[in-house]
């Protein structure tokens, strides 16, 4: 096998100097009743060429060469050619955890900037190495605050993502972690009335997001002041890390939990992506997460170190901040360098083609559909009510080879024929009005049992 | 070393020593050397209950934690606020450095202590293995 | 240095601050296309949630930032560069056709909630993957959701938790061999299991008759490693499984040292009712300094209802989909379906390999280990001499005679030019040595691994402090790591 670097002669001489006839001497411990006597059920071994060849089918398969105006948690920027270039180096992709830091100083010093930078955008004073992604960020920042203010149940903003509520819940259940549920007003923005009715002195945080899953942009301020008023933190949880370059961040939060996927990781069907947390320096003893942190050597050279690791499993084991280990440090990479490309003018530039794209194909919905939660500003996504099925829209828009909005009846249904679209920098006028142009042939006509067809097929 | 006699200490490697009512509690020298430079020591706050046996705050060195025993129960009246910016103290001058005072619930408890001479004998038998 | 190294010599690598030290008003490396919609009035849309300023955000040109990450590259040691001998990290080589396919248009930029008719290619890749892993552990389902291993140990006993529930008996406890990886403990407390320590016996194996005494209808589950982290095949796991099974509980395996077993015996075979695997450890996916890794998990049919949410399954047309009616689920532990890339990358890898080179994979593997056993047996002192699979335990017993530990060895190691083994783990051995060398390794850089060890030994008795003082030829020496705890300094701040 091509990835094994021993020749015949070389096991031969292997097992002499051990002193042994043959490998399966090797694994003579394995109770014989258990032993394999057959081959895997795996596909035979294939050439690269193969190999290539089969992947290059399934993504065929897989909506190449498709527009789409999905967001709702995973964005489609440009990403820059130089990324791949440099993570591609073997001194990046095959190195471990930095654990030995005198040989590993490539990847604590970028971790250190990267930290740093995520500071710099959040207005937060500290921030970790990666978590898994923004959604179990999120979880884990609630299990912060709970551990820091000794306090148990949590409310949770329906505008949060539903697939995130649906991890904190997971990770509630388990931790006796009340969650209540907070909706959300005409304007998109979640109900400050509801959080004020719910939060009492056993409420450990409030977790919002913002810009949130609507695209709409909270009243953090105030929501802050609620929360702390009764002496609970504000959690706010970030999907858009473009948001970042335009829209204030949440300064008021406590702990910030962000997805940085938008920052250079490829969409690639969900996964891996790149969680961060926020927090003040107060708190960084509660944090979860590799922490790199600045010091220097015997002969007084700056250099990094993981630092801080009394919080983590393998040394609290049971009573650590989280169990956590491996993290998403090759992603978080591709962060650092896309947002060291951009820097302090060019996230700005590219958040305004955000704005600037979505104002426009918002505005051009409006002539046609209802463009809902118009009270409160936005970022790069909205919401559209069409008196058509979203599901149809959409069928007839993959006849285009375009992605039409998220329709939103499975996670609001009181939404009714809602969908949410997301323009970005990527997205061109002409892929617009094609959408804009497909959504008007529905609107106002009745539908075809043609379209009914189709409609089943599409349907998630 | 010569541990001071005008207090009790614990198998845990901590000491107390008592006035009355009035207990002040800090870690031995055997403690400090084996954690290692201390980085962080993790108290209770003003008001706090301590039972004796059980932890009430951990002392962290780099690589690990140690949990912290109450050597007698009772009311903590005050932490050392040092600790806080310079827990290297604790590493320097770990008789002179406490971290607890405490109003002593049942003085008695201390009876059932180590003497410094008991303490100096059991470190010399833990040490030894 | 009395001791050369054959196989590193001091390298001269360049200076390089950090980028904000390089950073001034005016430089770019980006350019966006002109805007093809009307521009917008910023303050107008956004109003007071408008930001003004990126504060400290750097500004450099694109040679600047190939140079800064190409230097800093330079600082760290790589599988691309030699052996890793981690202890249960497996590091092998990462194949580069994995991450070439990985960056096909389709598979690289598929969105997660795009329409079914057009992710028939993720949703083939996810099955195959599946259906492998399947066969691979012996059991009957699994999930692909959790993003590492120890996420993997959280979703594994959540089912775990569902299943008890589900039967009218709920447990409190869970048992952990004193062996066990710090993130077992971590996760049985973040499910709000109670932790019982289970020693192990004289050959570090589980001890049987401790468990016998432990087990009872208040244990959840068993979270063993197998082989465990000395390297050792557990003989007695059918008494150990029938233990468990005969008082309701179940055995949990930490899959952490699959490299051991694929294609040679299968875990669902001995017992084993949930497990999860490390991609980024047994299937190639590389580590890229600390991540991403992807943890699935595998059950028996018992645990079936309680898979995260959705499943793959295959519809009435034949065309695959999501199946979200699943009312016994432990509901999701993350957003989306997982850590797909690196599914892309593990299914490339079993495609590479077929039955004949898993299983080859494996044999090199467990010869690797045996291998160097043999090479410093009697050198370093071997804790216990039960057969090794995939890797080797040593303990710094000799070495500490003369005051120099275990790692001190493995920064001395450094200088030889490889990277350390694992030092201090497992925990029932005091100054452990923990060696891995993985199939990757030839046996040139194997012969040169065990001069090297032997050497240090060597260095040990007659100039200890070489060895204390050591990386003598690395970029920085020994860091200070107490100061960087004491007075964490976690982000740059501009001077002034």
């Amino acid at each position: 096998m091509r990835y094994l670097p021993k020749s015949p002669a070389d096991r031969e001489a292997m097992l002499k100097t051990i002193g042994l006839r043959s490998v399966d001497e090797l694994f003579a411990p394995i109770p014989a009743e258990y032993r394999l006597s057959r081959d895997l059920k795996v596909p035979r071994q294939m050439a690269e060429s193969e190999i290539v060849e089969y992947f290059r089918q399934r993504s065929r398969e897989n909506g190449e060469g498709y527009t789409s105006f999905l967001g709702a948690g995973a964005y489609s920027h440009y990403r820059p050619v130089i990324i791949d270039s440099l993570i591609s180096r073997g001194e990046f992709l095959t190195a471990y955890t930095p654990y030995q830091a005198e040989i590993s100083q490539g990847t604590l010093q970028s971790i250190f900037e990267f930290q740093t930078m995520i500071c710099e955008l959040t207005g937060m004073e500290v921030a970790n190495a990666s978590m898994y992604d923004g959604s179990t960020a999120a979880a884990e920042a609630v299990m912060m605050a709970v551990r820091l203010t000794g306090r148990r149940s949590v409310i949770v903003a329906r505008s949060l993502h539903p697939e995130y509520r649906e991890v904190l819940a997971t990770y509630a259940t388990h931790q006796g972690m009340p969650l209540s549920v907070a909706g959300f007003g005409a304007d998109g923005r979640v109900n400050l009335g509801e959080i004020e009715k719910s939060i009492t002195e056993e409420t450990a945080a409030v977790l919002i997001q913002s810009p949130n899953f609507f695209g709409t942009i909270e009243d953090v301020a105030t929501i802050a002041e609620v929360a702390h008023k009764r002496g609970a933190m504000l959690v706010v949880s970030i999907a858009e890390a473009v948001s970042l370059g335009i829209v204030e961040p949440p300064r008021e939060a406590d702990v910030i939990a962000m997805e940085a996927q938008s920052f250079g990781v490829p969409l690639g069907f969900g996964g891996p992506y790149c969680g961060v947390i926020a927090t003040r320096e107060k708190y960084v003893r509660q944090m979860p997460g590799r922490l790199v942190g600045q010091t220097v050597d015997k002969q007084g050279k700056r250099g990094f170190v993981l630092t801080l690791a009394t919080r983590e499993q393998h040394i609290r084991r049971e009573k650590a901040t989280s169990n956590i280990c491996t993290n998403q440090a090759l992603v978080a990479l591709m962060v650092n360098i896309f947002m060291t490309v951009y820097g302090k003018v060019g996230l700005r530039e590219l958040a305004k083609q955000n704005l600037a794209k979505t104002a426009y194909a918002a505005g051009q919905f409006a002539k046609r559909g209802k463009v809902l939660f118009g009270g409160a500003p936005r970022f790069n996504e909205f919401v559209a009510e069409t008196s058509e099925d979203p599901h149809a829209i959409n069928a007839r828009l993959l006849g285009h080879k375009v992605v039409g909005g998220l329709p939103l009846k499975k996670f609001y249904p009181e939404l009714g024929n809602a969908a949410l679209w997301c323009c970005t920098e990527l997205t061109t006028r002409t892929a617009i009005d094609t959408a804009v142009g497909v959504v008007a042939e529905g609107e106002g006509s009745a539908r075809s049992v043609k379209e009914e067809a189709r409609v089943e097929e599409v349907a998630r | 070393m010569a541990y001071p006699t005008d207090r009790k200490y614990t198998k845990q490697h901590e000491w107390i020593q008592a006035n009355g009512t009035a207990g002040t509690i800090g870690i031995t020298d055997y403690a400090q050397q084996s954690l290692g430079d201390i980085v962080f020591v993790e108290l209770p706050k003003v008001g706090a209950e301590l039972t004796a046996g059980k932890t009430f705050g951990t002392v962290e060195s780099v690589k690990a934690v140690s949990d912290l025993y109450a050597p007698a129960s009772g009311t903590v009246t005050g932490t050392n606020g040092d600790l806080a910016t310079s827990p290297e103290k604790v590493n320097k001058d770990p008789h002179g450095s406490w971290m607890l005072k405490i109003t002593l619930k049942n003085p008695k408890e201390l009876d059932t202590l180590l003497s410094a001479a008991d303490y100096e004998k059991f470190v010399a038998e833990e040490g030894g293995h | 240095m009395k001791h050369m190294t054959r196989k590193a010599t001091r390298h001269v690598n360049q200076n390089e601050g950090l980028i904000f030290e390089k950073s001034s008003a005016g430089k770019a490396a980006w350019k966006l296309p002109p805007l093809d919609v009307p521009e917008v009035e910023t303050s107008m849309l956004l109003g007071s949630s408008e930001r003004k300023d990126l504060g400290n955000m750097p500004e450099v040109s694109e040679i600047e930032i190939i140079r800064h990450f190409t230097r800093l590259s330079t600082w760290n040691y790589a599988i691309d560069l030699g052996m890793y001998p981690l202890g249960s990290c497996t590091m092998k080589y990462n194949p580069r056709v994995n991450e070439a396919v990985a960056r096909v248009e389709g598979i690289a930029n598929g969105h997660p909630y795009q329409p079914e008719k057009i992710s028939q290619g993720a949703l083939q890749i996810l099955k195959t993957l599946s259906e492998c892993l399947i066969d691979i552990t012996g059991m009957d389902a699994i999930t692909m959701q959790p993003a590492a291993g120890a996420h993997g140990e959280m979703t594994g006993l959540l089912m775990v938790r569902a299943y008890h529930h589900a039967q009218g008996r709920p447990r409190k406890k869970i048992l952990i061999p004193d062996s066990a990886h710090g993130t077992n403990p971590a996760t049985a407390a973040m499910v709000d299991y109670a932790v019982e320590n289970l020693k192990s016996d004289s050959r570090g194996m589980v001890d049987i008759t401790a468990l016998e005494a432990q087990m009872n209808e208040d244990v959840a589950a068993l979270m063993l490693t197998n082989p465990n982290t000395l390297g050792v095949f557990e003989q007695q796991i059918h008494k150990i499984a029938d233990i468990l099974h005969a008082k309701g509980g179940l055995l949990y395996m930490d899959g952490a040292n699959m490299n051991a077993l694929v294609g040679k015996v299968r875990p669902g075979d001995f017992g084993v009712d949930v497990m999860h695997l490390n991609l980024h450890k047994t299937f190639s996916t590389p580590h890229g300094g600390g991540g991403p890794g992807s943890g699935p998990v595998a059950i028996k049919k018992i645990l079936e209802p309680f898979l995260p949410t959705p499943v793959v399954v295959t519809k009435p047309d034949g065309t695959l989909g999501f199946n979200y009616d699943r009312p016994q689920s432990v509901g999701r532990v993350r957003a989306f379906y997982g850590n797909f890339g690196m599914f892309v990358r593990a299914l490339a890898y079993i495609q590479a390999n077929g039955p004949d080179g898993l299983r080859q994979t494996t044999e090199d593997a467990v010869l690797n280990a045996n291998y160097i056993r043999k090479g410093l047996e009697g050198t370093y002192d071997l804790p216990y001499s039960t057969p090794t699979m995939h890797e080797v335990v040593f303990s710094d017993k000799l070495q500490a005679k003369k005051g120099v530990r275990t790692m001190d060895i493995a920064k001395r190691l450094i200088d030889y030019g490889f990277h350390p083994y694992t030092t201090a783990f497992p925990l029932i051995v005091p100054g452990a040595l923990m060696i891995e060398p993985t199939e990757s390794e030839s046996k040139e850089e194997m012969d040169l691994f065990v001069e090297a060890m032997k050497s240090i030994a060597e260095e040990v008795e007659e100039d200890p402090q070489t060895v204390l003082d050591a990386p003598h030829s690395t970029r920085v020496s020994r860091l200070d790591e107490t100061a960087a705890a004491r007075k964490p300094v976690l982000r740059w701040k501009p001077q002034g």
